[in-house]
């Protein structure tokens, strides 16, 4: 999925400058114009807004076992029924969004700024610096996005600063390759030379005319991003690696639901459908913005 | 041509280098010790210190660690993964012995995830916002964010649990009894042709119409070609150039999919060797597991690239 997106994000490129307001204006008619985009958006407020508020959205606390109530269908009084231990489903959605959240944001955050360096600094200087880094990057995308951060994250043990780290690694090579093929194409225009000519120094030049150019496209990976590392985390803390019980995360939720499949499904159902919206919605903002930062789709879609 | 072949071979092996050591350094270099996860929490108090050094030098791993990877990479050219530490038997036999039921399921899913894929892609193209296009489009869209466990739970309930149609899980070799064996593997097979399929589908409808755009499309539609002749004659071979390495990516996903799948339907692959084999710290295990992996998506990947010189020969191998 990863390279997917940088694949298509690549793609793209950055347009001629235009004037900024029409710019700005042109962004939100593309960007809002699709319902599914405003949907994700909406999904995405909405997830943000109930981690943040967890306490006061949840009805019981998430980890309070009641077992003189296991195991009771959907009422009044347990929207989404309770699991083995009497813990009420939804409140352990609600307070698992935090986690997702938490670790989405911490991951995108440290894999980008380390692997967006770690690109620029690969593209910017090419040769020996590139062929070392490349090489290491290459050898890490060897694998499966999720094998990386599985064996990574078994090995450390569990608890969230080990998923966090796994995670992290797992993800940087993605924002590395994107990065140096960005700064490839960045730093043949012709105001990298005119910087140059006039005495700016590398690092100048790479912070302040290289970097931003690369942006654009950049954030639409890091949203696209955002759902691909919940999605994985769910995958982990599912098989058991990571966020383990108590600690609510969606992932070890389905798959404690699993046992009693046959009598009680929502206890699965219920947060698995909350990784897959969140994902969804995700994507979805990613396309839209995608869509509409990337001139080279104008006027057709 | 056979240049770039051999170049990509040699930086294959000077990758697949680099990878050797970083899994050999990482994994000893991450906390937790293989001999403590050998023995049972409550019988190691009663293990005297020479007993775990004992243990220890038995599977060679008070070397030195240069000593313990050059010991490795030597007994690999001999086609030996070394001994495993929890089931005391030799890793290339286990792992031969798993990879080709983890190799039957995920090349299965991938033909179905391609079979499918790119024709649903070309239709969606061709009937561009009519309702199947944005059934597909939709579809694809939720397809590529579908969290594959959720998915195999929701199968079970529904196909096996509800339905009764299908086995809970399990697998039978198809040698054995080929209708059970099918029987079993079509939830696991959707599961993984999901992420293929999905994401073929979405690059092939929009290479497509970027295909369909094209100056030479318009005049295959002047000569009166047919509309058939004119998408399989003329633009799938171009759209397809963009889907190809999806292909690549999506048999990765299967890979990394398949941990999870066979979890979920209890198939006895190297997906879940991966996962116990990590939690125990079995070092030879997720060497030898990790590097076939590496290998055979750098395989893939070769031919990925060689598949862009056979279907668009403006590109130059340089």
């Amino acid at each position: 999925m990863v390279q997917n997106m940088v694949e298509t994000v690549i793609g793209s490129g950055i347009g001629e400058r235009i004037p900024r307001v029409s710019e700005w204006k042109r962004f939100r008619r593309v960007f809002l114009g699709r319902v599914l985009v405003i949907l994700g958006m909406i999904v995405i407020a909405l997830f943000i807004f109930m981690a943040i508020f967890a306490p006061l959205l949840a009805p019981y606390a998430p980890e309070d076992m009641d077992l003189s109530n296991v195991l009771q269908k959907p009422s009044g009084a347990h929207w989404l029924g309770t699991d083995q231990l009497g813990r009420d489903t939804l409140s352990r959605i609600i307070y698992g969004s935090r986690t997702s959240l938490v670790i989405g944001l911490s991951v995108v955050g440290i894999s980008c700024v380390v692997g967006m360096t770690l690109g620029l600094l690969a593209g910017y200087y090419g040769g020996w610096t590139r062929n070392i880094i490349m090489r290491l990057i290459d050898a890490l995308m060897a694998f499966p996005m999720i094998l990386l951060a599985l064996v990574i994250s078994a090995l450390l043990g569990n608890g969230m600063r080990n998923v966090i780290i796994a995670l992290s690694v797992a993800m940087v090579p993605g924002y590395a390759r994107f990065m140096c093929g960005q700064v490839l194409w960045v730093k043949e225009n012709d105001y990298v030379l005119a910087c140059r000519s006039m005495g700016a120094r590398n690092m100048r030049i790479m912070l302040r005319h290289v970097v931003p150019n690369c942006l654009p496209p950049l954030i639409v990976l890091i949203t696209m991003m955002l759902g691909s590392v919940i999605l994985a985390e769910a995958g982990l803390s599912f098989l058991g690696i990571g966020i383990i019980p108590p600690t609510p995360a969606w992932g070890s939720m389905v798959n404690d639901g699993r046992l009693y499949l046959p009598t009680l499904p929502i206890l699965s159902i219920a947060p698995g459908f909350a990784v897959m919206l969140v994902v969804f919605a995700f994507n979805m903002v990613g396309d839209g913005l995608r869509d509409a930062l990337d001139p080279r789709l104008r006027g057709t879609i | 041509m056979l240049t770039f072949i051999i170049r990509r071979l040699l930086l294959s092996v000077v990758v697949l280098f680099i990878v050797t050591i970083v899994v050999f350094a990482g994994m000893r270099m991450l906390p937790g010790d293989p001999i403590r996860m050998l023995i049972p929490a409550t019988e190691q108090s009663d293990l005297t210190e020479q007993q775990i050094i004992e243990l220890k030098h038995q599977f060679g791993l008070d070397r030195p660690v240069i000593v313990q990877y050059i010991n490795w990479i030597g007994g690999l050219l001999h086609g030996d993964m070394g001994v495993s530490i929890q089931r005391r038997a030799p890793v290339a036999q286990e792992i031969m012995r798993r990879l080709p039921i983890t190799l039957y399921l995920g090349l299965t899913a991938f033909v179905v995830g391609t079979v499918l894929g790119i024709p649903a892609g070309v239709l969606c193209a061709v009937r561009r916002q009519k309702w199947i296009d944005t059934l597909i489009t939709t579809l694809s869209n939720i397809g590529i964010t579908m969290p594959i466990f959720w998915l195999g739970i929701i199968m079970i309930y529904f196909f096996s649990l509800y339905l009764k149609w299908l086995p809970v899980a399990g697998y039978t070799s198809p040698f054995t009894d080929f209708w059970l064996s099918t029987k079993q593997l079509v939830m696991p097979v959707i599961c993984l042709a999901v992420f293929p399929l999905s994401s073929m589908a979405r690059q092939t409808r929009s290479s497509m119409l970027e295909v369909m755009q094209q100056d030479y499309i318009r005049t295959a539609w002047s000569k009166g070609l047919t509309e058939r002749v004119i998408i399989i004659r003329h633009a799938l071979k171009n759209g397809l150039i963009p889907v190809v390495t999806l292909a690549g990516l999506g048999l990765s996903m299967i890979i990394g999919g398949s941990v999870i799948i066979e979890t979920i339907y209890n198939i006895p692959g190297i997906g879940r060797l991966i996962i116990s084999s990590t939690i125990n710290h079995d070092y030879p295990y997720v060497q030898g597991v990790i590097l076939i992996v590496a290998v055979f998506i750098m395989f893939v990947n070769l031919l990925v690239d060689l598949a862009y010189g056979w279907l668009d020969p403006r590109i130059r191998y340089s």
